[in-house]
């Protein structure tokens, strides 16, 4: 990093443009490892990924018990749902109010690891466990339960003392403004991501959506979560009547996990994009390479252009 | 890396991402069914169920109601689930009967063994209620439950300080085993747990449970045991039957706490 740094301390067209920049000849810049994540976030990171994806596998396994979703205080067969997958006449289907949608082989009718045909909601490769058991589901799912809720309360504590909110999800005024979001929506369409020690700083659109995600979908799943123990809805009625009643809150944690697997694809593509071992390596060691400036990047025929330049 | 032209790069880099994950898919879900049936693994998931059971317990008020309905706000149609119609001999003729001659038995460590009439559990002081009703499954139905409060038959009965658990016994099987269900005493203490003969301001019926069945309110339908036919209480439930409290805890492992 050092060597870096001294071969191209003397270039005046580096490719870093603010004036600080320049002065400080010590500063980090593209090309530089620099120490991007603490340790909190990575560990929460992980935990999240591996925890997330049991809430999600084990939560499918319960949702195929009753694989229907309603609106109000109650809902059951009789009921009119507005999500449904189900089967009938050897098809598969999603229903979505009056619209219906055929799925066959994926959802509502598919075919298990051993061949056989089964009419169930959620497929076996994307449920825990993989053979249908609303018992072992839920031990799973509760269990896990505890890692998210006290992960993201550690997680919110340690990023309030080490700052991290404030200095990396905290929204300024500038930034809230619509050509500032239209300008990085348009940089983020043309797949062109900040170098240098930009890369460094979440943009609006990050911002945005780990703020949604840290202080939206998981408060939120959690809270649905919690509303279905009939023994917290007799201690805490007020939060059931907040979220619409106990048929409503089971919607709302379906939602809210759809939301979170929507970032996770998002957020998956986002990382490929922008360099997947960087960004992976970042988020386990810590360290992350800064992108070099795209028009100004020294190529290893350097010698070259330096003596145009010169 | 200089020497490496981008595009066989990111290929390999492409495949290689691809191959870890239906690898590692593969991996998670025969790990994962590995686990469940591990039995360190499920003494460690039914640890974390002791300690909801616990934390429950600990931020619930014990006499914390379950939320009352008005009469509007019932469920049409009330989804009738599991056992819907007994075919034991007995049952059989106690139905054919209306109950004119069944009694629910009152034992275990009581001070004074009862057999009550449907009559006399009638006449009793009776609690009335409209509550939702929620299926471990995932569905709800709201209907009004009346009946004698289970503490009234307890104290009648006089339950000795050594009781911890109040178990129902019921008339309907699966196979070789009956349907059965324990609660412990906060639940089997509070004011909404009753033992329901009408539903919904008719004769409880029979795919619900009659002539009797349990309410209590801040748990999930399993333990709403229907055609209870004897109250027993007990100091524990792990000698009772396959050990683990009720017909679906030992059938299936579902959890003994289902207040969540």
């Amino acid at each position: 990093m050092s060597v870096d740094q001294a071969n191209r301390g003397g270039t005046g067209d580096a490719p870093l443009s603010t004036a600080t920049m320049v002065q400080e000849p010590t500063a980090p810049k593209g090309g530089d490892l620099v120490k991007r994540h603490r340790l909190a976030t990575r560990l929460w990171h992980w935990t999240n990924a591996i925890t997330l994806l049991v809430m999600l596998m084990s939560g499918l396994t319960i949702f195929n018990a009753h694989p229907r979703l309603y609106w109000g205080d109650y809902g059951a067969n009789p009921d009119y749902s507005w999500l449904q997958i189900g089967s009938a006449n050897d098809r598969g289907y999603v229903r979505v109010g009056s619209v219906q949608v055929d799925t066959t082989g994926v959802l509502g009718r598919w075919t298990n690891a051993s061949g056989t045909v089964e009419n169930r909601a959620f497929p076996y490769w994307v449920t825990i466990p993989s053979t249908y058991s609303l018992a072992d589901g839920r031990l799973w799912h509760l269990l896990f339960a505890w890692v998210l809720a006290l992960a993201l309360g550690t997680f919110m504590l340690v990023s309030l003392f080490n700052r991290h909110i404030v200095r990396d999800l905290h929204i300024t005024w500038r930034e809230w403004s619509p050509r500032h979001i239209w300008h990085d929506i348009k940089d983020h369409a043309r797949l062109r991501f900040p170098t240098g020690l930009a890369a460094l700083k979440y943009n609006i659109l990050q911002k945005l959506s780990y703020i949604g995600v840290i202080f939206i979908l998981l408060p939120l799943v959690i809270a649905t979560g919690l509303t279905m123990s009939p023994n917290l809805n007799a201690g805490f009625p007020w939060l059931l009547e907040l979220l619409g009643g106990r048929a409503s809150a089971r919607s709302l944690h379906f939602i809210a996990t759809f939301g979170l697997v929507a970032f996770f694809f998002i957020h998956i593509i986002m990382v490929v994009l922008a360099g997947p071992i960087n960004e992976i390596r970042s988020m386990i060691t810590g360290w992350y390479r800064l992108p070099r400036d795209k028009g100004s990047d020294p190529e290893p025929v350097a010698p070259a252009t330096a003596g145009e330049s010169a | 890396m200089t020497d490496q032209s981008p595009n066989s790069f990111l290929l390999s880099r492409r495949r290689l991402i691809g191959g870890l994950g239906v690898g590692a898919g593969g991996l998670l879900l025969s790990g994962c069914d590995a686990l469940t049936a591990n039995d360190q693994f499920r003494s460690i998931m039914h640890g974390a169920e002791g300690l909801h059971y616990s934390a429950q317990r600990l931020v619930t008020d014990r006499n914390a109601l379950a939320k009352e309905f008005a009469p509007s706000e019932r469920s049409p149609v009330f989804r009738a689930n599991g056992s819907i119609n007994p075919d034991s001999a007995d049952y059989i003729r106690h139905r054919n009967s209306n109950f004119a001659d069944w009694r629910l038995v009152v034992d275990g460590l009581v001070a004074r063994p009862l057999a009550i009439p449907l009559a006399a559990l009638m006449a009793m002081p009776q609690r009335a209620q409209i509550t939702r009703h929620d299926c471990v499954e995932g569905w709800s139905a709201i209907g009004k439950w009346q009946g004698p409060q289970l503490s009234h038959i307890l104290s009648l009965a006089r339950l000795l300080p050594s009781a911890r658990y109040i178990v129902f016994h019921c008339a309907d099987a699966f196979g070789a085993h009956p349907y059965y269900e324990s609660i412990d005493l906060v639940d089997a203490m509070h004011s909404q747990s009753i033992l329901a003969w009408r539903m919904n301001d008719a004769p409880l019926p029979v795919a619900h449970g009659a002539p009797i069945r349990l309410r209590v309110e801040r748990q999930l339908g399993y333990k709403h045991a229907k055609y209870v036919m004897r109250v027993e209480a007990r100091d524990r439930i792990d000698t009772l039957y396959r050990g683990k409290g009720g017909f679906w805890e030992d059938d299936a492992d579902y959890q003994w706490y289902a207040g969540i």
